[in-house]
């Protein structure tokens, strides 16, 4: 049935010369495709998800930069730097930035990273390249609808990118953006126009996920090639499955948030805005409520540092057990474990407002779920540390970056149980200790599944490998330099110390720490320009890397790894393969492998799974 | 001129580690893939227990350094049941912290890829997942447990005859009010306010008013060991009044009244004396990004005995005097902001 299905749409979509006679090298096909259509309005998959991944590519360095910039200003608070005028111009004259475009950036690295990079750039990237290969589909169910997703995206990104170039600066009231700040343009420069652009950026790009995800969901569901049972699949494809209900479910919440706020800028109602005083004059809006814009923003806000995590969740599944040569451990534990994690990620967004004045009771009931959220995510780790477990461990990049995954998880995990507690949140609250939690769990360690992800596919992207040396470099530093980074943060948030300051010095309680940020700062330098030789390797191994010569490299198990070196549009030639067993067979195959992949048949008497 | 400098030793940098990642994946061809693949294989496994020794060093060294810079004195009540619970917390997820990094790299070491050893197929184990959802469950248990005792008790209404203060955030400052000799806080409305002769709009027919002391940059005068509310609102957009030395924290939101209490325990001389700092202050800090000042929205509080507290609001003229010259009695008082300016610097001054 989904053999049939995808073959079908395969047809109606792609060209006449590109058809499904894929008997013959591919390559001959692709010569008389028109530029155009093959690699900037494709509908092939596995084009999409580079696009996705490029993409992502150059707003992780954009906001990696920004944070440059914002971090020499924490750092060296007294210092010009003739750099910043030259890219800020009249923002930073003289070389000292203006706390305006200090809180701009701020605002832009937060959005960009949480949602172009981690989200359209992780779940885009990977759930488009690896659901059809790795299920065994010839592409994504509406390749049309998958080519708009990516569209829609890009256009986000030009319009946030253009945002920052207008006279009154980007939306800078932070990437949570809270009305009355955001609503009223008398209340900072960022929330004139450059907050518009925000707004309709974050409703196109709301728009791409939808249309991903929709997709994610029915290919997964529908396309499945023969014998690739809910059961046998990967649990990356698990995991991007929860990852698009997720979106799916929660985004349009966001997108409404983000409309009401629009009509609460330009149309003069109060959904937002009651009893304001500001710019010399009070303002006619009664009635509205501030925090009604918080719960809707982190109703989508708490599942889409899910949305982020769990597709890094299951690439460090596979990844791991494919590099110890062991079957991941507890299969079953850890799709439950997505289950519970997607359920109550829903039932937990109030934890980032228990000091709105929120009724302490109901803060009480979301302490309950919110610490029970933390059930889940401990069962996941002991699986990975028991996976790993009496392996035989390749050291591979992949591998490296996987165990990094492990570890960041487990120490942002941790201190997600101190904020999740409102009793000790109405201190830590708005501090470095949550930037320090975030950026470990989420931001650093779902790069790191990213990084896990990329330096692992690659090869089946590209038919080449990325260059090893750079590879463990880049690993070493991000690893430790992360660490420099971020675990001092925690004592600043222990003290006190308030994020979104543009400067500490007059502060009697916080000011102790200007060494401390001095040397953050230093250090997120030196893992910025780490993360510059990896976009050097990925490039220049895109064209000089080390040729691939077995379709399977890494000896593992799945699907995608059945498929040719140069797949083409269609994945397969001839026959999709049909799936006999679970995606992690690694044991002895009695010809000496020490792995069986899924479409070799059950031996006799073997167990199934 | 140095600019150029700098970029081209990264430049030179960059082409260096491109130079030697080449040569190192040439070495592997000559010596042959997998011959130098069990060698790399073999330092990695090693790197993984340098790495983790590496990490348990540095966060032993970054404590060391950190503690002394950080005050760990609570100042008020509630402060102290806070500490107590971070405690708890501390001690539970760091022993989970320890055990599970250590498994993490010790595992990567031990089990490195080996020719001789074959992998032990073990997929599922359902006494082990039980094992390991039910104690993280009654862990659970016990943080939630813990920590909403002490939640409710800070979240309770305020004592009877606890002292009140109104604090309200605006772009960008604080500012206080003090109910005066009635007791009460007369009512305001955002429409009356007027930056010149009424910063918080106060409502001048009511006759609790009247009486009442604002302070126009939020200075606060608490008493040690008496309750005090805060009643927080805002003017404008969402601050947050962050008073880190009580361990506590609230927004101040437009359109709604917050509150929260507590009981300073250390007078700011006595805490100047504890952290051997005679400038220290308690901070009241905005926590919550509200504009290009929010950086900057500080506001200075003094806990004192209620002697020197009697003393400081004797000092006070209300703020509708202050703002109704013609209804003022003969002699003006000096304005509350030099009057607070005052006290600042006799706080210091006994300390020198
Ligand atoms: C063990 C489970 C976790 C618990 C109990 C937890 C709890 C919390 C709480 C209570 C806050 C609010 C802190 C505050 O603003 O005062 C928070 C913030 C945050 N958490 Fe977690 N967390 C957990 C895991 C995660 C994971 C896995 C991610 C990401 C993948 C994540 C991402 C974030 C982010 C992005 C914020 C901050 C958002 C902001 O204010 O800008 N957390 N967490
Ligand atoms: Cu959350
Ligand atoms: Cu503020």
């Amino acid at each position: 049935m989904g053999n049939a299905a995808s073959i079908h749409t395969h047809e109606v979509h792609t060209h006449h010369d590109h058809a499904h006679d894929h008997g013959d090298h591919h390559a001959h096909h692709e010569h008389k495709q028109h530029f155009l259509t093959k690699y900037v309005f494709s509908q092939d998959h596995k084009i999409i998800s580079r696009q996705f991944l490029i993409t992502g590519i150059f707003w992780a360095l954009a906001g990696g930069l920004m944070s440059v910039f914002f971090r020499l200003q924490l750092g060296f608070p007294s210092d010009t730097f003739p750099i910043l005028e030259k890219f800020l111009g009249d923002w930073a004259r003289g070389g000292k930035m203006d706390p305006e475009i200090y809180y701009g950036l701020v605002t832009i690295h937060g959005t960009v990273l949480v949602f172009f990079v981690l989200t359209g750039g992780l779940s885009g990237t990977f759930s488009n390249f690896l659901i059809p290969l790795q299920i065994g589909a010839r592409d994504m169910a509406s390749p049309f609808l998958n080519m708009l997703s990516y569209w829609f995206f890009a256009v986000a990104g030009v319009i946030m990118f253009c945002s920052l170039y207008i006279n009154t600066g980007p939306a800078s009231g932070g990437w949570t953006t809270y009305p009355p700040l955001s609503a009223l343009k008398e209340a900072s420069m960022g929330s004139g126009l450059g907050m518009d652009l925000w707004l309709i950026s974050m409703a196109l790009f709301i728009v791409s996920s939808l249309l991903g995800g929709l997709n994610y969901i029915v290919t997964i569901l529908n396309m499945r090639t023969k014998g690739m049972s809910m059961k046998r699949l990967p649990l990356t494809i698990w995991a991007f499955l929860f990852t698009a209900v997720l979106g799916v479910l929660s985004f349009p919440v966001l997108l409404s948030a983000a409309v009401l706020l629009l009509f609460d800028r330009h149309a003069g109602t109060s959904f937002y805005i009651s009893e304001v005083f500001i710019a010399g004059k009070a303002l006619p809006n009664i009635g509205g409520s501030a925090i009604l814009y918080q719960h809707l923003f982190w109703f989508l806000g708490h599942p889409e540092v899910y949305i982020i995590m769990l597709p890094a969740m299951g690439m460090a599944s596979e990844i791991l057990s494919t590099h110890s040569r062991k079957p991941i451990f507890g299969y079953f534990a850890m799709i439950l474990s997505m289950i519970g994690i997607t359920v109550l990620a829903f039932l937990v967004w109030a934890h980032h407002m228990f000091v709105t004045g929120m009724s302490p009771f109901l803060g009480g009931i979301f302490v309950l779920l919110t610490l029970l959220i933390a059930i889940p995510s401990a069962v996941k780790v002991f699986n990975w540390l028991t996976t790993i477990w009496r392996g035989n461990i390749r050291f591979t990049v992949p591998m490296c970056f996987g165990l990094g995954f492990v570890s960041l998880f487990i120490s942002g995990g941790l201190t997600g149980l101190f904020l999740g507690n409102s009793a000790l949140d109405i201190h830590l609250h708005d501090t470095y200790f949550v930037i320090a939690h975030f950026h470990i769990v989420m931001g650093i360690s779902a790069f790191f599944g990213m990084f896990a992800g990329i330096y692992h596919w690659f090869p089946k992207m590209y038919g080449r490998f990325m260059n090893n040396t750079m590879g463990y470099i880049h690993f070493f530093i991000t690893f430790i330099g992360s660490y420099v980074i971020f675990w001092p943060m925690h004592y600043e948030g222990i003290a006190g110390m308030p994020r979104r300051y543009y400067e500490y010095g007059a502060w009697e309680s916080f000011k102790q720490f200007a060494e401390l940020n001095q040397m953050i700062s230093i250090a997120a330098i030196v893992v910025f320009f780490a993360q510059i030789l990896f976009v050097f390797n990925y490039f220049v191994s895109i064209w000089k890397g080390k040729k691939l010569t077995d379709p399977n490299p890494w000896n593992a198990n799945s699907l995608e790894w059945t498929a040719p070196i140069h797949p083409g549009h269609g994945n397969w030639d001839g026959e999709i393969p049909e799936v006999h067993r679970w995606a992690y067979d690694y044991k002895d195959d009695g010809n000496g492998n020490d792995f069986i992949p899924q479409h070799i048949p059950l031996r006799p008497g073997e167990d199934g799974h | 001129m140095s600019g150029f400098l700098i970029l081209c030793l990264i430049g030179l940098i960059y082409v260096v580690l491109y130079q030697i990642s080449r040569s190192s994946e040439m070495v592997a061809t000559i010596q042959g893939e997998e011959v130098f693949d069990k060698k790399r294989n073999k330092i990695l496994a090693w790197s993984m227990m340098v790495v983790w020794a590496a990490l348990m060093i540095g966060f032993y060294y970054c404590h060391q350094y950190m503690m002394p810079k950080i005050n760990l004195i609570p100042a008020s009540d509630h402060g102290e049941s806070y500490e107590s619970m971070f405690l708890v917390t501390l001690i539970m997820t760091g022993i989970v912290f320890l055990i599970t990094q250590f498994l993490l790299f010790w595992f990567a070491y031990k089990y490195r890829k080996s020719d001789t050893r074959k992998t032990h197929y073990f997929a599922h184990s359902n006494k082990l997942e039980m094992i390991w959802t039910i104690v993280p469950a009654v862990a659970m248990a016990v943080l939630v447990a813990v920590g909403l005792k002490s939640w409710f008790k800070m979240t309770d209404p305020a004592p009877q005859g606890a002292m009140q203060v109104e604090v309200v955030g605006k772009q960008f400052n604080w500012i206080s009010r003090y109910p005066g000799k009635d007791g009460k806080l007369g009512s305001r409305n955002y429409k009356n306010i007027s930056d010149q002769d009424n910063l918080l709009g106060l409502n001048w027919n009511d006759k609790d008013n009247k009486d009442d002391i604002l302070i126009p940059n939020g200075e606060i005068h608490l008493v040690k060991g008496k309750p005090v509310e805060f009643i927080i609102g805002s003017r404008d957009v969402i601050h947050d009044v962050g008073l880190s030395h009580f361990r506590m924290k609230m927004d101040a939101v437009p359109g709604i009244t917050s509150r929260i209490w507590f009981t300073p325990t250390i007078t700011t001389r006595e805490m100047q004396e504890k952290t051997k700092n005679p400038n220290f202050v308690y901070e009241l800090s905005c926590d919550q990004m509200c504009g290009k000042g929010h950086y900057a929205m500080r506001a200075i509080i003094i806990v004192e005995t209620q002697a020197e507290f009697d003393a400081w609001m004797a000092k006070q003229q209300p703020y509708y005097v202050q703002t109704h010259p013609e209804a003022a009695p003969a002699v003006p008082a000096t304005t509350p902001a030099e009057a607070a300016k005052d006290t600042v610097k006799k706080l210091t001054m006994n300390n020198n």
